[in-house]
């Protein structure tokens, strides 16, 4: 049986009809749309390389299923540059070096997108490791990440302050 | 994955019906259930698709000072309620101390309460296991058994539950509530998981089609708010399942503890409610004396079921210790580290 379902991805709205319910949004993303900066790492969940934000919220696209999530706005790593400028927490993980080989990053950087939208962790290290332990970086750069996403943080932080100034 | 059906009803009669067909579950957030199918461990022929059901995302105070949690608010919504964390910190702790941010944005209160074992060779299908086949056979008895039970278990299965949020919720009087066949009806938490015997297979009071809708915690659950503390052992500091956990909750009148709640997790097939060591705690004063003894009784009953002898120890020593942080009082602040006993920062005061 066909079910059919709309996302809103990057922006645009884009139609499907799935012939099998077993399409998770990752594989949808990636051989669908062929957004493959979405990473499939584990498909298990446990390493966050699948990391994109439904409805602003950062969860595992591998374990999430498209037929449930009909309706959904979704953010990929795909979606947060403007044209040729960098979103902040990109041109930080360059300046920082948060990578080495590159797979985990496009996860990296929508887990610390959304973790910036929570408000949870602040400019606080400790914080930042504990709520980006769901993003594992094999090459071991996470000292370079945390670098990047407090800096990240402290540029939307200052931002905050000259809107609210 | 096997092929299977979808639906997705849409009122909770339609799931109840839909979901009570042989072969049918429930899914709702899918983060444990999907990785489940993707290992062959779980086959469903249908999936009754709950997440869209209206009116089970709210969290509500009731006339009576009792709060109640719809079935469908998320893992991360819950634990971010200021309202919810002032009023139950031990549980919005225990929250953020399992999974990772990705699988508490998504999972679900039901989902979690029904999350399944992740005992190796439950995972494993080609090893045997109880729980999995009925009567296949045990490979974690002489397997790798060291993170197994070590109350309740039987020599069909020592498998754990392994959720955080369950063992704060059982220690609370935490109430099921469940939409079945014949209507709603509700169990108390501490009756929801069952423990192994002869039927490891049969991991739940439920029956089929039931549906988790919410759960309640009684009036009384608010009165341990200012002494109440989850701590949680790992492999790791963040993003593993426990070891041993311990939610410990006082109420203190007068330098004495008028009540005591202590709950287990990690060591059995459901979260441990630990009544004998609440006994000995009711009237005396929170000394480290008295929270030993606690201990003791606690662990009384437990033996270990492979390689874990050193559960045992290491469960008496987080029930004094969380007992103690409980004493002490709740910090205004959950930890930056939440329920690690190596939390180096803001409020947890060791002992």
């Amino acid at each position: 049986m066909n079910h059919s379902i709309s996302l809103t991805v990057n922006g645009a709205r884009r139609d499907f009809v799935l012939d099998d319910p077993r399409v998770t949004l990752l594989d949808l993303l990636r051989e669908r749309l062929h957004l493959t900066g979405t990473k499939k790492g584990c498909d298990r969940g446990q390493c966050g390389a699948c990391t994109i934000l439904v409805d602003g919220k950062r969860i595992n696209s591998c374990l999430a299923l498209a037929i449930s999530h009909d309706g959904a706005d979704i953010l990929t790593i795909e979606g947060v540059a403007r044209g040729d400028q960098l979103h902040p927490v990109q041109a930080a993980f360059i300046a920082h070096d948060g990578f080495q080989c590159g797979f985990c990053t496009p996860g990296q950087i929508m887990s610390a997108i959304g973790m910036m939208q929570e408000a949870q962790a602040g400019n606080d290290p400790e914080r930042i490791r504990e709520c980006m332990s769901g993003n594992l970086c094999r090459c071991g750069a996470y000292a370079g990440i945390v670098d990047a996403v407090l800096e990240a943080q402290a540029g939307m932080d200052e931002t905050n302050q000259r809107r609210s100034a | 994955m096997k092929p299977f059906d979808y639906v997705r009803p849409a009122t909770v009669t339609e799931a109840v019906a839909a979901a009570a067909q042989p072969g049918a579950v429930y899914l709702a957030a899918g983060t444990n259930l999907l990785d489940l199918m993707k290992g062959g461990v779980s086959r469903p022929d249908r999936l009754v698709d709950v997440a869209h059901l209206d009116g089970l995302d709210a969290i509500e105070t009731l006339a009576d000072g009792s709060l109640r949690i719809g079935a469908l608010v998320s893992n991360a919504d819950l634990a971010h309620d200021a309202e919810f964390a002032r009023a139950y910190p031990a549980v919005a702790e225990a929250l953020l101390s399992g999974a990772s941010a990705q699988l508490r944005n998504a999972a679900t209160v039901g989902g979690n309460l029904l999350q399944r074992t992740r005992c190796g060779y439950f995972y494993d299908t080609a090893s045997r296991c109880n729980k999995r086949e009925a009567g296949s056979g045990c490979d974690a008895r002489d397997g790798e058994n060291r993170s197994h039970a070590v109350l309740g278990w039987s020599e069909s299965c020592i498998a754990t539950h392994p959720s955080d949020f369950c063992v704060p919720l059982v220690a609370l009087d935490a109430v099921v509530e469940i939409e079945g066949r014949n209507g709603r009806r509700e169990i108390a938490l501490d009756a929801l998981h069952c423990l192994p015997g002869n039927t490891p297979e049969r991991d739940s009071a439920l029956e089929p089609g039931d549906l988790i809708v919410a759960v309640r915690l009684p009036p009384a659950a608010r009165g341990f708010a200012t002494h109440a503390r989850y701590l949680k052992v790992r492999e790791r500091t963040s993003y593993a399942f426990a070891v041993v956990s311990a939610a410990a909750a006082l109420r203190i009148e007068n330098g004495k503890i008028a009540e005591a709640r202590l709950a287990l997790g990690g060591v059995a097939a459901k979260p441990w409610r630990a009544r004998a060591a609440e006994d000995v705690l009711k009237g005396v004063a929170p000394t480290a004396d008295a929270f030993q003894e606690a201990a003791w009784r606690a662990l009384t009953d437990a033996k270990p079921s492979g390689d874990n002898a050193f559960k045992i120890e290491l469960a008496r020593r987080i029930v004094v210790r969380a007992l103690t942080l409980a004493a002490a009082g709740t910090p205004a602040r959950i930890p930056a580290l939440p329920a690690s006993p190596f939390a180096s920062t803001s409020g947890a005061i060791h002992a």
